[in-house]
């Protein structure tokens, strides 16, 4: 690593760490974040600064405990609760859909939910189906939420405390293969209501978020040498997504390649694709394509796993092939 | 004299007035939903009225509530005005929760009650949490889950008596033991059916009440709460009652008898302590028939409030969706992603 530079999880950690030590409503509370360090070394040392109390490990009990940060977010508090992956978020899915979602709403705005989920999610890193998920478009289905997808260093030192002040739920995915990729992180906040503009070009966006981010960008340069310029959008909120960067971005190249995680049906892709469709239509000059994960439960085997999840070389076929369109 | 003005308030008055209130307003939400003036699910309390007035009448002001979908009654006498109540079941704009509720998502967080919950057990962890927060701010408050028989048997309900009591939080599980899961009997979906003992398995204090003696019903829940403020921890009430009517509005009753339902209108909550009352001569003809006219005149100003309520305009649909403060802001990032190592 070079001077100035910090990984993802470091970031990420001295959010945290910023975040506990400026409102003392703050705290962590999640499956080993405390003695372990974090299953991901996230929250390491956070205990021995800030103590058990405001480090909070809690028993296997995702319904509980993401309810109890829901319950203790109306109590006044400022809870970040950690899950250990999006998988495991499903067993406290009734918690984030029923109530941390659906309260402000059916109380009719007397509850507010002023709550941050932390987890991790994604794959390509051989942990077979169960382990290997990407459900952020899930979320992103749900009114009431926000759903922040950090794909760099920065975003992952920056969009915690923003996270904190807003005033409803909202959930951060932090791609499990990011953790270690280093990069320069200014402290303080950053925008958490757009998606930015990675990498200019002219002939094709690129649209992606979170794990796929440095894939995109990697296939934006394979595709230069070709002398193709792809526009690069990292989207960075799921929801509510941030119509006008893509269609400002689509009024310029007229061609778009969606890559996503998910599975493609009834994906975060499709409702993007569809944006597109609704508003840019006469803009297009070629069909929507996309690049998702194939659909099958994820498999182990590395060459198996490599196959399911959007890699660079699909990337690029896929912008040859709307290019040639 | 003053009594002839105003009915007394000894506790069993207190007890009275609070089941007479729940009783009366909900045999008139019968006649309004009807009349199709209420719509949608609506799951009445009657038959089971001793529980929420035996526990309320632990609770101090400051105490917090959270209920189930079966929540009339505790709303009631939690302070949550009858007129904002009905209004919410009117569906107007001037329910506690805006028309956007209706009959299982009564809420007021004024009165410190955090509803109203339709999922079963769904309410549990929000109550472990909202001890929590009491915990760390350094509050006296105890939290009051009501929930039924059904709900032991969600997970929910097993994580929370666990995470409550290995941190010792401030919470009163007052399970409403009603017998039945909508039309399930309790033998039929537990293999043990002693769910005090069960809940004294995670280290909650807890003990079976009759659930249909209000003086009880307060008795065990002043006991509760008050070892609870000391610090003992969480506590756990198998409160034993039953629901006289069916589940909801849609519910043929295919599951029980008739007599089985006739046998237990006869430890009627209200009967009861009205005949305790009578047989001491703590209640006078007069002081009852004073206590049931309060009661129908505040049944009819919430009924007459809720039919010349206005709707919420349609153009709010998407109100409190998101709360309305500006959305948060930072600095927009311009850095170039880093590819993943």
């Amino acid at each position: 690593m070079t001077e100035g530079t910090t990984t993802y999880r470091e970031a990420m950690r001295e959010a945290i760490r910023e975040a506990m030590r400026r409102d003392e409503r703050v705290f962590l509370m999640g499956e080993d974040v405390g003695a372990y360090g974090g299953c991901f070394a996230v929250s390491l040392g956070l205990l021995e600064e800030f103590g058990p109390e405001r480090v909070r490990d809690t028993p296997l009990s995702e319904a509980a405990f993401v309810g109890a940060g829901i319950g203790a977010a109306l109590g006044g508090m400022r809870p970040i609760v950690e899950i250990m992956t999006v998988n495991f978020s499903l067993l406290a899915l009734d918690q984030i859909l029923n109530n941390a979602a659906t309260l402000l709403h059916m109380s009719g705005g007397q509850l507010n939910v002023p709550l941050v989920i932390r987890m991790t999610t994604g794959a390509g890193r051989q942990l077979a189906a169960q382990h290997s998920h990407s459900l952020e478009g899930w979320y992103a289905h749900i009114p009431g939420l926000r759903i922040l997808a950090p794909a760099t260093v920065e975003d992952a030192r920056g969009m915690l405390w923003p996270a904190l002040q807003d005033p409803d739920p909202v959930l951060i995915f932090e791609h499990g293969s990011l953790y270690n990729m280093s990069g320069v992180a200014r402290p303080g906040p950053v925008d958490i209501t757009g998606a930015a503009l990675r990498r200019s070009g002219t002939d094709i966006s690129l649209i992606g978020y979170g794990g796929t981010m440095g894939k995109a960008l990697s296939a934006a340069d394979a595709l230069a040498g070709e002398g193709i310029e792809a526009d690069v959008i990292d989207l960075r909120v799921l929801r509510p997504l941030d119509d006008a960067t893509i269609m400002e971005s689509v009024g310029r190249t007229h061609r778009v390649v969606i890559v996503d995680e998910g599975w493609r049906s009834g994906s975060l892709s499709a409702e993007i694709g569809a944006r597109i469709v609704e508003q840019a239509f006469y803009q297009l000059d070629a069909p929507v394509a996309r690049v998702c994960t194939a659909e099958v439960p994820i498999p182990y085997a590395r060459h198996l796993e490599e196959a399911a999840i959007p890699q660079v070389s699909a990337i690029v076929a896929a912008t040859r092939e709307v290019l040639a369109s | 004299m003053a009594r002839k003005n105003k009915a007394r308030t000894t506790l069993n008055h207190e007890l009275l007035r609070k089941m007479l209130r729940i009783r009366r307003f909900e045999e008139r939400c019968v006649e309004l939903y009807s009349a199709e003036k209420i719509r949608g699910f609506m799951h009445l309390y009657i038959g089971e009225e001793a529980v929420a007035a035996g526990v309320c009448q632990a609770l101090s002001p400051d105490d917090t509530v959270v209920s189930t979908y079966r929540e009339h009654g505790h709303a009631l006498v939690r302070g949550v005005p009858a007129t904002a109540i009905m209004a919410e079941m009117y569906g107007k704009a001037a329910g506690c929760s805006r028309g956007r509720g209706g009959s299982m998502h009564i809420f007021d967080v004024t009165r410190g009650f955090y509803g109203g919950n339709a999922i079963v057990g769904g309410g549990l962890p929000l109550a472990v949490g909202l001890a929590l927060a009491d915990r760390f701010q350094g509050r006296d408050r105890v939290t009051v889950c009501f929930f039924g028989d059904g709900a032991m048997a969600e997970g929910e309900f097993h994580e929370c008596a666990n995470l409550a009591a290995l941190w010792r939080l401030p919470v009163l599980f007052a399970c409403e033991n009603n017998q039945y899961a909508m039309g399930t009997a309790l033998a039929k979906s537990h293999a043990m059916t002693d769910l005090a003992l069960r809940a004294a398995g995670y280290g909650v204090t807890a003990w079976p009440v009759d659930g249909m003696d209000a003086l009880a019903v307060a008795e065990a829940a002043a006991r509760a709460t008050e070892s609870i403020r000391a610090g003992a921890g969480p506590h756990f009430l198998e409160l034993r009652t039953y629901r006289f009517r069916a589940h909801s509005m849609y519910d043929p009753e295919r599951y029980r008898s008739k007599a089985e339902v006739e046998q237990w209108k006869k430890c009627d909550p209200i009967d009861a302590l009205i005949a305790r009352m009578k047989a001491t001569g703590e209640l006078p003809d007069d002081d009852l028939a004073l206590l049931e006219k309060e009661v129908a005149a505040e049944i009819d100003q919430a009924v007459a409030f809720s039919e010349q309520a206005p709707l919420e305009p349609v153009e709010d649909l998407a109100t409190f969706v998101c709360s309305p403060a500006p959305p948060p802001s930072g600095t927009t990032p311009v850095s170039r992603a880093e590819a993943a190592s």
